[in-house]
């Protein structure tokens, strides 16, 4: 199970990868914003909510208004962002952040 | 401010009275004021004069004459109402008003005295104080100031007038623009444990798979480095083209006059002078790095007639070096257009006739090599040296012939070893045939015959049968054969004393061919005849000689002292009709050639030069009848003139 998964992740690899899964934001600012939900992430393991709370309010102040957060280990979701604004990334193997721009 | 109001008491008059007499003891001294200024006027105006009565008076009688009448002056306004009633709410009805208010205004004026005391009267004391005191402050320190400032502040109206205008005032517009909403996607994805773990796996694969190609990452930056450079040349190479446009507007421009003058200029002169003509020098082409070599073939090019090819080298047996072959345009007279370095001077070339890219060498070491314009490679697509059968001596001319029946191109050589071969371009080589070896001369004695060969120096084709060919060689004589004779020649000439340095067959005529040589002889032969048509001595070695393209019987001729002949048979049998200078001294000519479209000709010279020269109208002209059918008669005149004993029978 995801015990199994884990275990694995973390024989093969450190968890220090943390590719995007989609992602059309250029290059400095998707940099950016992954650096920024891995601290967030880290900060706040155990609390999702605080994590989404200080992504989205650092993207706000950096990039502008009406950033959306969600950080999960399972949901679906569809989507409408504003184009070259959207991240869609895992975190230390069992957790999922979306964040996307749409006012 | 108070109102001041006149009073004024009205008098008012009391009805007259019947009795006067009675009372007029109390008001006599009105009335009889009234009546006796009334009767002391009337007295006095009856007295004084006499009665003059207005129009319209009043015709009375003595006694209503005599009537008293009473005016009495009361102090009541005679406009006030006299029975006004108001409604009282107390007693429920109207009542009348006992005192009727008898003031009646007739002036009024509001003035603007203010009483001290009052309190607007104090505020405008204070004021007033105030405006003391603030000009008080500045009088200790200049009273002249203060007294200027009163002076400009006394503006009166006649001097000083105050004006006051409104600007127009641009009308204020709205204006609203909405921008265009960033663009907008949608995106949806499920975030579940299983997802992330597969996500994850094919990422490590990916970077395993990065890992390895980074070690064949090295060779990839160094193709793409070359790769660049290649881009770089053919950035490069795509603005050769545009380069090379520039460079010949640039050259057009700097030589716009030649270009004018090798279009349009015609030399009136030549009306005046007679039959005689002259040549008007154009460009003169050069390249630095020929400076030594000196010009040892000419070749126009048949399908771009502003193309012509330059075979440089040294006729000189001790000075021999490399040699080149140049290729200029008209359009460019600054720079050649093809450069080739050839390994042994070039002594002649010929550019087929067809395949205007296919160029015949013929080089001093007896190689032969063909270059193809069309590669970019500067070596020759074919050449001899290695094979067997190259010449051991000098290759004199190379002439193109047509494709044999395998349809190869194949041209044919002369060379100073006397031999005649023929080259075939069979794939990747020249296969070599020999046609035919120069005959030696008797003077030699017969054990060195095969040894001291005999020089070939010059070889044309005919043009029409093209199997009948000419051979000069360096004795002076000219040998004719044919290409299906290999074992000897057909017919021989005995035409000069010296080397024979060109023959060349009459384009027009069948049976006539020109020979020019160093024994300061050009002559004109019929092949039927076994001596000369025409002979024509110029003064020193001819080099060179060449038929007009456009005229059976013009020709020119180069000599070692720089000058160009030129003939017109039809026009004068016996004199040049241009004979110019066109080198500077102690410069040798060594080439010349027709252009075959326009009327120009091109002479080298030992210096690397290339001058081109336009021909004047006189020498340009075209026989109205048939080209050949002048020569020919031309030389039925000669023939009747001078019946020659040697005359062979015509083939």
């Amino acid at each position: 199970g995801a015990d199994d998964t884990e275990e694995k992740t973390q024989t093969i690899d450190p968890k220090h990868i943390f590719p995007p899964q989609h992602t059309d934001m250029p290059e400095e600012m998707r940099v950016e914003t992954m650096e920024l939900c891995v601290t967030a992430c880290e900060k706040f393991a155990t609390n999702n909510e605080s994590a989404a709370k200080m992504i989205k309010e650092s993207m706000d102040k950096k990039f502008g208004s009406s950033w959306h957060v969600v950080i999960g280990e399972g949901f679906g979701f569809e989507i409408t962002h504003e184009v070259k604004n959207l991240l869609y990334m895992f975190f230390g193997g069992g957790l999922a952040v979306c964040v996307w721009k749409c006012s | 401010m108070t109102a001041i109001t006149l009073y004024i008491f009205s008098l008012k008059m009391q009805a007259p009275n019947v009795n006067s007499h009675q009372k007029a003891a109390v008001a006599k001294g009105v009335k009889d004021e009234e009546e006796g200024l009334d009767t002391a006027e009337g007295e006095e105006w009856m007295q004084g004069k006499t009665l003059v009565k207005p129009p319209d008076q009043l015709d009375l009688t003595e006694a209503e004459l005599n009537e008293e009448i009473t005016r009495v002056l009361k102090a009541s306004n005679p406009n006030a109402p006299q029975n006004v009633v108001r409604y009282s709410f107390k007693e429920g009805c109207y009542k009348p008003i006992v005192f009727v208010d008898q003031m009646a205004i007739h002036f009024e004026l509001e003035g603007n005295l203010v009483h001290k005391e009052s309190d607007e009267g104090r505020r405008l004391m204070a004021k007033q104080a105030e405006v003391d005191d603030g000009g008080g402050v500045e009088r200790p320190d200049n009273v002249a100031i203060k007294a200027a400032k009163r002076e400009q502040k006394l503006t009166n109206q006649f001097n000083f007038n105050e004006r006051a205008s409104q600007t127009l005032n641009n009308t204020p517009r709205d204006i609203s623009c909405q921008t265009e909403p960033p663009p907008r996607a949608n995106f949806s994805a499920t975030a579940n444990q299983w997802e992330i773990y597969d996500f994850y796996v094919e990422e490590l694969q990916r970077r395993e798979k990065s890992k390895e190609k980074h070690e064949g990452q090295f060779l990839n930056k160094e193709e793409d480095k070359s790769k660049k450079k290649m881009i770089q040349n053919d950035d490069i190479s795509q603005l050769a083209k545009v380069v090379k446009i520039i460079e010949r507007m640039v050259n057009q421009n700097i030589f716009d006059d030649v270009a004018q003058d090798f279009m349009y200029f015609e030399d009136a002169s030549d009306e005046f002078r007679g039959e005689k003509g002259t040549l008007l020098p154009l460009w003169t082409f050069q390249y630095d790095k020929a400076k030594s070599l000196s010009v040892t073939a000419l070749c126009w090019n048949h399908k771009y007639n502003d193309l012509f090819a330059v075979g440089l080298g040294s006729h000189e047996f001790t000075q021999q070096g490399g040699g080149m072959l140049l290729f200029y345009t008209l359009k460019n007279p600054s720079y050649p257009e093809f450069i080739f370095n050839t390994a042994s001077g070039v002594m002649c070339l010929d550019i087929h006739e067809h395949l205007s890219y296919l160029v015949a060498v013929g080089l001093y070491d007896g190689c032969v090599a063909v270059y193809n314009l069309k590669k970019k490679t500067d070596q020759p697509i074919y050449n001899s040296r290695a094979s067997s059968g190259k010449h051991t001596s000098a290759v004199m001319q190379v002439k193109w012939q047509k494709d044999d029946l395998d349809s190869n191109h194949n041209f044919i050589s002369v060379s100073a070893d006397g031999r005649l071969v023929s080259w075939t371009l069979v794939k990747h080589e020249l296969v070599f045939t020999e046609i035919i070896k120069l005959p030696v001369i008797d003077t030699i004695p017969d054990d060195l015959k095969d040894v001291i060969p005999t020089v070939g120096t010059s070889l044309d084709f005919h043009k029409q049968k093209d199997y009948s060919f000419l051979v000069g060689t360096e004795h002076g004589k000219i040998h004719k054969g044919s290409k299906y004779y290999s074992s000897k020649f057909l017919e021989k000439y005995d035409a000069h004393f010296m080397n024979v340095t060109r023959v060349k067959w009459n384009p027009f005529h069948p049976d006539v061919f020109i020979s020019c040589g160093w024994d300061w002889m050009v002559k004109i032969w019929d092949q039927t005849m076994k001596s000369p048509v025409f002979t024509f001595e110029l003064k020193t070695s001819v080099t060179d000689v060449a038929w007009a393209p456009y005229s059976s019987t013009v020709f020119a001729a180069v000599t070692t002292d720089g000058k160009v002949h030129v003939f017109d048979l039809n026009i004068n049998k016996y004199e040049a009709l241009c004979q110019q200078k066109v080198v500077s001294k102690k410069t040798k000519l060594f080439n010349i050639e027709f252009n075959p479209v326009h009327p120009i000709i091109i002479v080298g010279d030992d210096r690397g030069h290339v001058t081109s020269l336009k021909l004047s109208p006189n020498l340009r002209k075209k026989p109205k009848v048939g080209d050949a059918l002048i020569l020919c008669i031309v030389i039925e005149h000669l023939n009747i003139l001078t019946l020659d004993e040697n005359v062979l029978e015509p083939h």
